[in-house]
């Protein structure tokens, strides 16, 4: 079986030519390969994984391979697969956000509020919107960069500040999508392709996705958000502006989870401060089960985007198959440390 | 100042130190010479980390100053440093493990594509940075790494150690500081790393190595700069001295005046009796 | 390097965020303090909600104000941090006995776990009062004010049944509920829905373990209407055929009308829900929800107050009806499709009566 294996998969380019690379105990053959490729790829794991769970779902639920419902998964991601993308580049920066959902739900309030109460015009709205996520961002960043207090610690308390803003803006209450402006429901639509349907913030999400992968690889900026989470010191003794590079990495995240909020709008065809309750975490999970690593500097935003599909099909599969929800929670719960154990395992490199 | 109408391309002179109460500079003085590898060498606490920080830009001297081609220069950051085309490798080499080779060896300064994607989306030419570095990499001679395209987290210390002067040579650099490169390397790395340090010497770069290996000192270095108590006590060269002799000085278990010392100073002078007069009075001498 | 700047700025930076939050908490809650003159001795009152957010909890507070305004007593409000909080509520307790409080209401998040302090208190010589959900055991409360969850779902279930009935199709049942803890809201009006269209519940204290082909699945949640939206559209996935939506409360029942309205299938649904709140009873009005049980937590939160300024005058405690454990404070049926059997109200009544 390894003989055929090895045939079938190359041996990646340069790892293990160099002299002692991979040093003391290599299990050597199969373990040793798959180590290698998954070190080189990040990605394939979560990859491999979402296809293993679309194939068991196919045979274990009825409707599971539709398009129409393979469609629904996608919408049903959306929301937190835009948000995983802001935590990704800030958990790639080696930082974390908790404030994601928060910054998320005022934004959506603030847009939503601005357009059913005050009349103001959709795109104005939108906007303003998208500036009130991005000076949350900005928040978070400048704190982390000036105060230099740990990520962790600073979006603790921005997620209760955010939150209780949110609160006091919305005095509790919902916004319906009929009072407000069509614009903010927009990436609610539907659009046909054939026979199923997919909506306009589904493609936003994945357009995104696309967009960030590009900057990610092509970019200065992109290699310098990498080089800031690998290791900051080195990174700044090169010449990387780190403190701007984290700055600017806080900000764009922030306008990001305001895209998200016009996304929710569009799902649930409201603005409600309860909304993303679980959205902070949902979205770390989707990092994390994406394979990027929590220690910065390692990981495709494109995993994310898997991360979160995993996600999306474990709970629509478990429910197609008949099984307690107790169920999908268990699950969820099982994937997010088996993939941090398996990270754990590729980072291991003695050079 | 020239001497024998050779103007050194780093000097400095009288720089001052404090950290609190604590004088790590009491007034050193420093040249490198064109096409040399300047070695500083000087015991744990005698102040060479402080002089070499502030020669590559990592710290304000509060006073003295530092002439770059015979002209005062201010370093307030490495990146300063860096424009003067000081550059430095330090210990930790400072290179980014999960960034592929080319992707290190342009960090900071990366190129840009041309036309529409480089201007408006900024995108790199990642093309010309991997021609670009593998040119650099083979004319110093690192043979070693296949693959460009490798994550640098997969090389060894001495082929990252390549990668990182590689990067400090690619960018027409006046001045290469080394601190400490064979420290963490076995002997077969060291022995490249060496040859390396030779081939960015005779490429026409001058080379400051801070070590505290002398039998890699003796073998690359022209001249010795001796660091102690916060002043630079001695220069002197592997051919007029034994290792022996240079430890005892750096120790302070030998004055400089040692055997071969009188030689130096006396050539030293006919090049420029004032500054060596100088010097002499601000040498340490043991107290009897 | 910029030693003293560095340092000035930040010392600027941490003072400007300590002024913020001084800032914020003067300008805070002046309301907690509420205490009015009007004719009273000023005698202090404890509410402790589940949480801050929830709109029925808020229109809770206002009733306790307003009442407690109007009776000359001090009311001091209390909230956990989210649903389930129970530390954040057993501190409240023990601030309003140190307070030398008269009374105190309470919503438990965990209706065990609270009972400890609830003695203290009642030990203290303090009136208890449950609102909304009863303590367990019941008895732990000198008095209980709640919605009646299980007659909510009988009521909603007898008029599906009606209109099911009327228009003579079989009927296939979606149900949402609120997640999977088994919190005796979610169940009561889970299985009081069930019995009232006329399905075997089994064990009316266990969501799920029916087995009637009309039910066509259950799913979760969170009472909100995210959760509302994705647990109708895999309920639909797995039959297209729903026609009939069970909904823990109004959010659910908002988001799962989206799903069905992405579907295409509004005229082929029928939503009910239970909660009565103002924006869910707009949705009657418009056919969102077919049907919907009002309740009152205003009238809770009245009732709660008065009982304690009474306690407070002459020692008497409140007493339920007979065969009750609590004090019912009622549940309203509002639909605009009145069904023959079943005793309803319509929206305009609901639009009176409803909070949020």
């Amino acid at each position: 079986m390894g003989k055929l294996f090895r045939k079938l998969v190359p041996a990646p380019a340069g790892a293990g030519t160099a002299g002692g690379a991979v040093g003391a105990e290599r299990p050597g053959g199969l373990s040793a390969r798959i180590h290698d490729i998954l070190h080189a790829n990040a990605t394939l794991g979560p990859l491999f994984v979402l296809l293993l769970a679309v194939l068991i779902f196919t045979v274990a639920a009825d409707g599971f391979l539709e398009p129409a419902n393979l469609s629904l998964i996608v919408q049903q991601v959306m929301v937190v697969g835009t948000l995983g993308i802001a935590q990704t580049l800030i958990i790639l920066t080696a930082g974390i956000d908790l404030s994601v959902g928060a910054i998320m739900v005022l934004s959506s309030i603030v847009m939503a509020k601005l357009s059913a109460d005050q009349g103001v015009p959709g795109l104005l709205a939108l906007l303003i919107g998208f500036g009130v996520g991005t000076a949350c961002g900005l928040v978070n960043g400048a704190l982390v960069t000036r105060l230099r207090l740990p990520p962790f610690i600073v979006t603790l308390g921005t997620l209760n500040v955010f939150f209780a803003l949110n609160l006091y803006y919305s005095k509790s209450e919902t916004v319906r999508g009929v009072d407000m402006s069509d614009l903010l429901l927009w990436t609610g639509n539907t659009i046909s392709f054939g026979d199923t349907k997919i909506t306009y913030g589904s493609l936003i999400m994945l357009g995104l996705f696309v967009a960030f992968w590009w900057v990610l690889k092509n970019t200065a900026w992109g290699r310098h958000v990498y080089a800031t989470g690998d290791d900051a010191e080195a990174a700044r003794l090169s010449g990387v502006r780190t403190d701007r590079v984290l700055l600017s990495v806080y900000i764009v995240a922030g306008l990001i989870c305001a895209v998200a909020a016009w996304m929710l709008i569009g799902r649930i065809a409201s603005a409600s401060p309860q909304a993303g309750g679980t959205a902070n975490l949902d979205s770390i999970t989707a990092v994390v089960i994406g394979g990027t690593s929590l220690f910065g500097g390692r990981g495709l935003v494109v995993g994310t985007l898997f991360g979160a599909l995993i996600v999306g099909v474990l709970r629509n599969g478990l429910t197609l198959a008949g099984t307690d929800v107790l169920w999908q929670d268990f699950a969820v719960g099982v994937l997010i440390i088996v993939a941090v154990a398996i990270d754990q395992w590729i980072r291991k490199v003695k050079a | 100042m020239t001497t024998n109408g050779v103007t050194p391309i780093l000097e400095a002179r009288g720089l001052v130190k404090r950290y609190g109460h604590v004088t790590a500079l009491a007034g050193s003085d420093f040249d490198l010479r064109p096409g040399e590898i300047l070695a500083v060498i000087g015991d744990n606490g005698a102040g060479k980390s402080s002089l070499i920080k502030c020669l590559s830009g990592a710290v304000v001297p509060d006073d003295g100053e530092i002439l770059l081609d015979g002209k005062p220069i201010q370093m307030r950051t490495p990146i300063d440093a860096r424009a003067y085309g000081i550059e430095t490798v330090y210990q930790t080499l400072a290179v980014s493990p999960s960034l592929d080779i080319a992707d290190n060896l342009f960090l900071g300064r990366e190129p840009r594509a041309p036309g529409v994607l480089g201007k408006v989306f900024r995108k790199l030419d990642r093309g010309k940075m991997r021609a670009e570095a593998k040119r650099q990499m083979s004319e110093l001679g690192i043979m070693t790494i296949q693959d460009i395209t490798q994550m640098v987290e997969s090389l060894s210390g001495g082929q990252r150690q390549g990668v990182a002067v590689a990067r400090a040579a690619a960018f027409g650099s006046k001045v290469m500081i080394l601190d400490e490169p064979t420290a963490a390397l076995g002997v077969k790395e060291s022995a490249h790393v060496l040859e390396l340090i030779l081939k960015v010497r005779d490429s026409g770069i001058p080379v400051i190595l801070i070590s505290h290996n002398m039998p890699h000192v003796f073998e690359v270095a022209d001249r010795i700069h001796i660091h102690r108590l916060g002043k630079r006590i001695a220069v002197v060269t592997p051919k007029t001295h034994t290792m022996n002799e240079v430890v005892a000085i750096m120790t302070g278990a030998a004055e400089p005046g040692a055997v071969g010392y009188d030689q130096v100073v006396k050539d030293a002078e006919r090049e420029d009796p004032a500054h060596v007069a100088e010097a002499l009075k601000t040498t340490t001498t043991k107290e009897d | 390097m910029r030693g003293l700047g560095r340092r000035t700025s930040r010392m600027a930076a941490v003072g400007a965020v300590l002024a913020l939050t001084a800032g914020f908490a003067a300008c805070g809650d002046d309301e907690d303090e509420g205490g009015a003159a009007a004719g009273g001795d000023g005698e202090k009152v404890g509410l402790i909600t589940k949480t801050e957010t929830n709109p029925f909890f808020v229109k809770m507070k206002e009733g306790a104000q307003s009442k407690a305004s109007a009776l000359g007593l001090e009311l001091q409000s209390f909230a956990g941090k989210k649903d389930g909080d129970n530390e954040s509520q057993v501190a409240a307790v023990e601030s309003l006995i140190g307070a030398g409080a008269k009374g105190i209401l309470i919503t438990p998040n965990n209706s065990s776990a609270i009972v400890p302090s609830v003695d203290k208190a009642r030990q203290a010589g303090l009136l208890v009062v449950a609102l909304d959900t009863q303590l367990e055991p019941p008895d732990a409360a000198d008095a209980t004010f709640a919605t009646d969850n299980y007659q909510a779902g009988l009521l909603i279930g007898q008029w599906a049944k009606a209109k099911f009935e009327k228009e003579g199709t079989e009927a296939k049942i979606a149900m949402l509920d609120l997640n999977p803890e088994g919190v005796s809201v979610d169940v009561q009006r889970d299985q009081g829905f069930l019995e009232g269209f006329g399905i075997d519940v089994g064990d009316n204290t266990k969501i799920g373990d029916e087995s009637d082909p009309r039910i066509v699945g259950h799913d979760v949640t969170d009472g909100a209407e995210e959760g509302g939206r994705t647990a109708m559209e895999n309920l639909l996935q797995k039959d297209s055929g729903i026609n009939l939506v069970y909904t823990i409360n109004e959010p659910a029942a908002a988001g799962a009308y989206e799903a069905i309205k992405a579907a295409g299938k509004e005229k082929d649904v029928a939503i009910v829900s239970v909660d009565g709140g103002c924006p869910g009873v707009e949705n009657v009005k418009k056919g969102i929800i077919g049907a919907t049980s009002q309740q009152y937590p205003l009238k809770m939160a009245e009732m709660g107050v008065q009982a304690v300024a009474d306690f407070a005058e002459s020692g008497e405690k409140p007493q339920p009806e007979a065969g009750k454990e609590f004090i019912d404070t009622g549940v309203t049926l509002i639909t605009d499709e009145p069904m023959d059997g079943v005793e309803s109200k319509d929206t305009a009544f609901g639009l009176e009566n409803c909070w949020g």
